[in-house]
């Protein structure tokens, strides 16, 4: 039979599919049913975050970063607030030390069911997505009795968190950090030893440590290549340094171990959890500098000074002295960093926002190569993409 | 900490004398500043040196300052996770002036150069791919710099006589606002109505405030 010259087939996918996680338009070049070239086109969600932000005084920017990646929004927050307060060099108050990294913690579970369940979801399975949804929607009602809204919470403010955790909720967060184990143990019984969702997962997009590194990954992404590598533990900040608990690392650097390393990570957040609620001091939870943090509003009645304060700091805000700083926290996805240029006026003069997404978007193409069409969704998935923070 | 960040700001600079234009350390960070064109000497050196191992690129981007004569900083972020240290390195460069890329030291520059192109127009030479990332097909201009509106210059919508998706000049119902919150007891640089009468011997008592 004579040879036929096969012309390769361009295929587009996206930018509305639902195993793309958003936006995405990827246009992958096809040998038959294998990947050759995968080229991701992002910024369909691009709402110049960055930009606006430079128009913006310091406390206006904080809603930005709940707006990123969605998912997760206060860790965002905690970046930037990090940043401010360097720059500002004010000390946070021990409780609000504390609740923010309750709340990171609870955002880390939030992310991770998120991904976890539609990651199965993509490759086969889809009760997970039902049972976590629900579990999700518990910890977005503790969002939302902390901040009032269940998914921008602009709740860490820099200076310490907005306020105070209303009556009862500490008695119910840990009433259901008794009950989540169960979820994760019923997750596990339909994923873990899964026939199914582990021929799409294991030995499908493996990066070993030196690649992960030279591709920039950060978060669970490296650890799954086995790198023990976790902010909270090596550059802790708030009260990270108290707590008790373990860094789990993968072996393979496949998306099945990207998946077993979030899984333990959902059990690590609930011991910091339940360590934040026993070990948690009274007292604010704000920096109680007025120069930097508005007075209580019951303050403001009887108070000329306090609401001289409050008018400065919601018109003109307040002015943050000239310096650089790159601060970064192990948001659920990485490692998310702000570096922040402030001028000595109360706008940043640059605000460049470090997303983990942005940098394993870049490595799809190396990770699918040579890679079924049907393992790009896997992949995706195991990356735990959101647009909001790739285009930001 | 503060030690060891400077003791390693010290020993970069001695090691590369010729290509390091100084060091700062402010915040607990480190900051090196180097010439343009020795810029892959230098990540490579931080990359492979056994007392820097700078093995992760964590992030490239741009600063705009249009007021200088070089007016932008590319500004790498490097992280060592077996020295748990960090460096910014920094460079500033003109407008129409290339940067090598660094995508030969690290495969996860490709993008953020990509990005700092987009943004503001820093072109890197050699660069593999260098197309536009963030921004629409066909866009054009450079958004993060300071020279470009917040507002941008085009807005699209779709029209039904044309059926697609039409490109329009921006059009603001209401002038874009900007307000100057700034008080005017610190920082304040504008003539007030009337300041021009006060006699112009005295202006440079004045501007002090």
């Amino acid at each position: 039979m004579s040879e036929v010259a096969i012309k390769n087939l361009t295929l587009n996918f996206g930018p509305q599919h639902p195993a793309a996680h958003g936006v995405l338009r990827l246009v992958l070049e096809m040998d038959g049913e294998v990947v050759e070239r995968a080229d991701p086109h992002i910024g369909l969600l691009h709402r110049g975050t960055e930009k606006l932000i430079e128009y913006k005084t310091y406390l206006q920017a904080v809603p930005y970063f709940d707006r990123l990646d969605y998912v997760s929004p206060m860790c965002q927050e905690h970046a930037f607030a990090l940043a401010v307060e360097k720059l500002l060099e004010i000390e946070v108050p021990e409780r609000g030390q504390y609740i923010r990294v309750l709340f990171s913690e609870i955002t880390r579970i939030l992310n991770h069911i998120m991904n976890l369940t539609t990651y199965a979801l993509d490759v086969g399975a889809m009760t997970p997505l039902l049972w976590g949804f629900e579990e999700r929607e518990r910890m977005m009602e503790f969002y939302e009795r902390v901040s009032g809204a269940r998914l921008h919470a602009a709740y860490f403010r820099p200076g310490g968190v907005h306020q105070d955790l209303p009556a009862g909720l500490a008695d119910d967060i840990y009433a259901f950090c008794e009950s989540y184990p169960k979820f994760i143990d019923d997750m596990e019984s339909l994923l873990t030893e899964n026939r199914i969702f582990k021929q799409r997962t294991v030995d499908i997009g493996v990066f070993t440590a030196e690649e992960a590194m030279d591709w920039g990954m950060t978060g669970s992404t490296l650890r799954a290549s086995g790198v023990p590598w976790d902010l909270r533990k090596s550059q802790p900040y708030d009260v990270y340094d108290r707590m008790d608990f373990d860094v789990p690392v993968g072996k393979t650097g496949d998306c099945y171990a990207r998946y077993l390393v979030r899984v333990e990570e959902m059990r690590q957040s609930l011991r910091i959890i339940r360590q934040c609620l026993d070990e948690m001091p009274d007292g604010p939870v704000i920096t109680q500098n007025h120069k930097l943090t508005p007075p209580r509003r019951g303050e403001m009645k009887h108070s000329m000074e306090a609401l001289i304060h409050h008018f400065k700091l919601y018109t003109e805000g307040y002015h943050v002295p000239a310096g650089e700083t790159y601060t970064a926290v192990e948001a659920p996805k990485g490692e998310f960093g702000v570096y922040l240029v402030a001028d000595g006026t109360n706008r940043p003069y640059r605000c460049k926002i470090r997303a983990p997404g942005f940098a394993f978007m870049q490595a799809v193409e190396a990770l699918t190569k040579g890679h079924m069409l049907a393992d790009v969704p896997a992949v995706i998935g195991s990356l735990d993409i959101v647009f909001g923070e790739v285009d930001r | 900490m503060d030690e060891a960040l400077k003791d390693l700001g010290d020993y970069i600079a001695a090691a590369l004398p010729q290509d390091v234009n100084g060091i700062h350390t402010a915040n607990g960070q480190l900051e090196v500043s180097v010439r343009a064109d020795a810029i892959i000497k230098v990540l490579t050196f931080l990359r492979d040196d056994s007392n820097c191992l700078f093995k992760v690129l964590i992030d490239i981007c741009g600063v705009d300052y249009p007021e200088r004569a070089e007016r932008f900083d590319v500004v790498y972020a490097l992280l060592s996770m077996s020295q748990n240290q960090r460096v910014r390195v920094k460079l500033s460069v003109g407008e129409d002036v290339p940067v090598p890329t660094a995508t030969t030291v690290y495969s996860a520059a490709g993008w953020f150069e990509r990005e700092t192109w987009d943004m503001y127009g820093i072109y890197f030479a050699d660069h593999p791919d260098l197309r536009r990332i963030l921004t629409d097909y066909g866009f054009e201009g450079h958004p993060m710099r300071k020279d470009f509106p917040l507002t941008g210059r085009v807005e699209v919508r779709y029209d039904e006589t044309q059926k697609r998706v039409v490109y329009d000049p921006v059009k603001l119902t209401q002038d874009f606002r900007s307000f100057d919150f700034l008080s005017p007891w610190e920082g304040m640089n504008e003539i007030l109505p009337g300041d021009e009468k006060a006699s112009a011997d005295e202006e440079e008592g004045a501007e002090g405030a």
